[in-house]
């Protein structure tokens, strides 16, 4: 399989702190990949950094879509970077709390739509047949993650759960070819986890979208992702499938700490 | 100390009189060099909230009885009849035909209005409509962009010297300053927006307050084209067919143009806002990296929000400048900016609805009120913050549509 989204030496600096360093990464169409690390690995600034909120000191992030063009994609916006195909989800979830949940979807179809002010203002046949479209689509996106009861609920008066259901549905919106979930079981009790990882298994089944998370319920990493990288300190210390890293002393360092001799 | 208490209401009015003690009370008459002390008001005053404080809560328990005897107050009642009726009234005649009577009994009212109500009626109304126009405008940028714009009079300072200046060295008419107006204030919004684009909250507010300034400023020292402090006097009002207009039909005719405008205003404001742009503007209002990370071009929905808004502006100052006839820099000052602010705040942001009844409000209860002289503002204020505390998302709160989905349809057409 080939890759779809590949990083090379990708380093972020704040200032003095090197918070991600040269990591390298790679995800293939319709895989399922886990970052995991300590808090304070420079997980979440990795992700910022492939989907355009920083922009990254040094290194290369490069996509090959399905039936598109390979490219490089450092230093475009992040709106830039959602309409070629990465899509992602909050640690905290970022909802448009005061709008409806079928509009938050409807914003997720934005890149994917044409209409402008003169249009809206004219309202002419395209128009209309392109906003006809566009709440059919999104409902029916609705209706996969089982959001569609309440699909003219204000989006902030969801439970939990659904609202952390509403990000996925809302990224799933823009198209992806890779989706990047940040730690989307945050929070969840074990049945919804539960719920959660047959949801995630079920995109990549059904639209072939490669699957990126960043994840801390180990249960749930193990038993979804088919390799796991794992960064501490901004480094990559180990990559390989699930019983690889578990077996990593690197990896049982990090998370355990070391064993001092008495 | 607690609230409940039997002597809270006077400590209360106690607080109230010290506190408006330096307006009602104490009169200083700077000619005789004399200061009268008028204890009777402050008497008066401590008894008005003494008293209304007691009823209040002796209302509020008499209310907390019946819900606990699992009564509906009177006031419930009242409402639950009032709305069985309606519902009533809908069901025989049907929601549209209501509607449509609705529509026909505001548009005999407008219409009316100006031959009913004499002239300085209209001309306060003219006033009034100016704001609903510059609340619509702000509405745009504040409301659905979530932009805190504290200098928007200045692009209706954009627009009326505009009107001014073409009026002053090339005799240009109303109706061809519009389009001009509506053209240079709206490239004056995006010469602001293009460097404040990375700006959020407050410091954006303290950049476009102080953009406001230096419009002001500049209009006030460019003597040569725009007359200074004196300002440019004689503007014209519209031009209607060449007619030679009485002060009266002048009025009348300025009261249409501009409901004229105002309409127009609400068409565009409720076809652009739930459209692809507007929704983009209202997510990026919500949350900024959430919309970005969602395909939306934060950069160009910014000008977009500044050049809408500032077109309505720049039309507003057109109105503005042909209903005063003179415009001077100091009817461009901060606290019109906030007015209007408080105009889109106070009738719930993000509301067309509520920009329309809170401008309507903030302009019409004051003149109302000059009846009560120097205590106008302090009556104003007090209702203000009452409205705050009670109804914090306005008068008429921003509702979202509600969208119905074909479900029987959607197997087949969606992909």
């Amino acid at each position: 399989m080939s890759a779809v989204l590949t990083v090379n030496g990708l380093t972020k600096d704040f200032g003095g702190l090197r918070a991600v360093n040269s990591v390298d990464f790679q995800i293939a169409a319709g895989e399922v990949v886990a970052l995991i690390g300590p808090n304070g690995a420079g997980k979440t600034t990795f992700f910022n950094c492939v989907t355009g909120v920083y922009k990254p000191t040094k290194g290369r992030v490069e996509i090959q879509p399905p039936g598109g063009a390979h490219q490089s994609i450092v230093g475009l916006k992040p709106h830039r970077i959602t309409h070629k195909g990465l899509a992602r989800t909050f640690q905290n979830i970022r909802l448009f709390g005061g709008m409806t949940v079928l509009e938050n979807v409807m914003i997720g179809r934005h890149s994917r739509l044409q209409a402008g002010v003169f249009g809206a203002l004219l309202r002419d046949r395209a128009t209309r047949e392109e906003e006809r479209r566009v709440i059919a689509d999104s409902y029916t996106i609705l209706q996969r993650m089982g959001l569609d009861k309440h699909a003219n609920d204000v989006a902030s008066n969801l439970p939990y759960g659904a609202q952390r259901r509403l990000e996925i549905a809302r990224a799933l919106a823009t198209e992806p070819f890779v989706l990047l979930l940040d730690e989307p079981a945050a929070g969840m009790n074990p049945q919804e986890t539960k719920e959660l990882e047959a949801l995630i298994l079920k995109i990549r089944d059904t639209d072939g979208i490669s699957i990126f998370l960043i994840e801390h319920d180990m249960s749930l990493v193990m038993s979804l992702s088919e390799r796991i990288y794992v960064m501490d300190y901004g480094r990559l210390i180990a990559t390989g499938s699930p019983e690889e890293v578990k077996q990593d002393p690197e990896v049982i360092r990090a998370y355990l700490g070391e064993e001092q001799d008495a | 100390m607690n609230k409940n208490a039997w002597y809270w209401p006077l400590l209360l009015a106690l607080w109230m009189v010290v506190l408006t003690l330096p307006i009602f009370v104490i009169r200083v008459n700077t000619v005789v060099g004399e200061v009268t002390w008028r204890w009777q008001n402050a008497l008066g005053l401590a008894l008005l909230v003494a008293l209304g404080t007691y009823a209040a809560r002796a209302y509020r328990r008499l209310q907390d009885n019946a819900a606990a005897a699992g009564q509906t107050s009177g006031l419930q009642r009242v409402r639950q009849r009032v709305l069985t009726q309606y519902d009533h009234l809908k069901a025989r005649a049907g929601a549209g035909k209501l509607r449509l009577l609705g529509s026909v009994a505001l548009a005999v009212v407008l219409v009316a209005f100006p031959f009913a109500a004499g002239l300085f009626q209209t001309g306060i109304m003219v006033r009034a409509l100016i704001f609903v126009m510059l609340a619509l405008g702000l509405n745009v940028i504040i409301g659905l962009g979530g932009m805190l714009h504290l200098g928007y009079i200045a692009f209706m300072a954009v627009g009326a010297y505009t009107y001014g200046i073409l009026y002053r060295f090339f005799d240009v008419g109303f109706w061809l300053a519009v389009p001009a107006a509506a053209l240079v204030s709206t490239v004056a919004g995006v010469l602001l927006a293009l460097p404040v684009l990375r700006l959020r909250g407050d410091y954006l507010a303290i950049v476009t307050l102080g953009f406001s300034e230096i419009v002001r400023i500049v209009i006030n020292n460019l003597t040569e084209l725009t007359g200074g402090p004196q300002g440019i006097p004689g503007i014209p009002k519209p031009w209607l067919l060449g007619l030679d207009l009485s002060l009266r039909q002048s009025t009348r005719y300025m009261y249409f143009v501009a409901l004229a405008f105002v309409i127009l205003l609400v068409f565009v404001m409720r076809r652009f806002e739930n459209s692809r742009i507007g929704r983009a503007l209202t997510a990026m209002g919500e949350d900024e990296i959430a919309a970005t990370a969602m395909g939306v071009d934060i950069t160009r929905s910014k000008l977009v929000a500044f050049a809408l808004g500032s077109f309505w502006a720049g039309i507003a100052g057109v109105i503005f400048a042909a209903q005063n006839s003179i415009i001077v820099p100091s009817s461009f000052s901060i606290a019109q900016s906030v007015i209007v602010l408080s105009c889109v705040v106070l009738g719930g942001m993000g509301s067309i609805r509520g920009s329309i009844v809170g401008a309507l409000a903030l302009i019409l209860i004051p003149e109302y009120l000059r009846g009560f002289s120097d205590f106008r503002i302090l009556i104003f204020g007090g209702v203000l913050v009452v409205m705050m505390i009670f109804r914090p998302g306005g008068l008429v709160p921003k509702q979202r549509k509600v969208y119905t989905v074909d479900t029987e349809h959607l197997t087949g057409e969606s992909t």
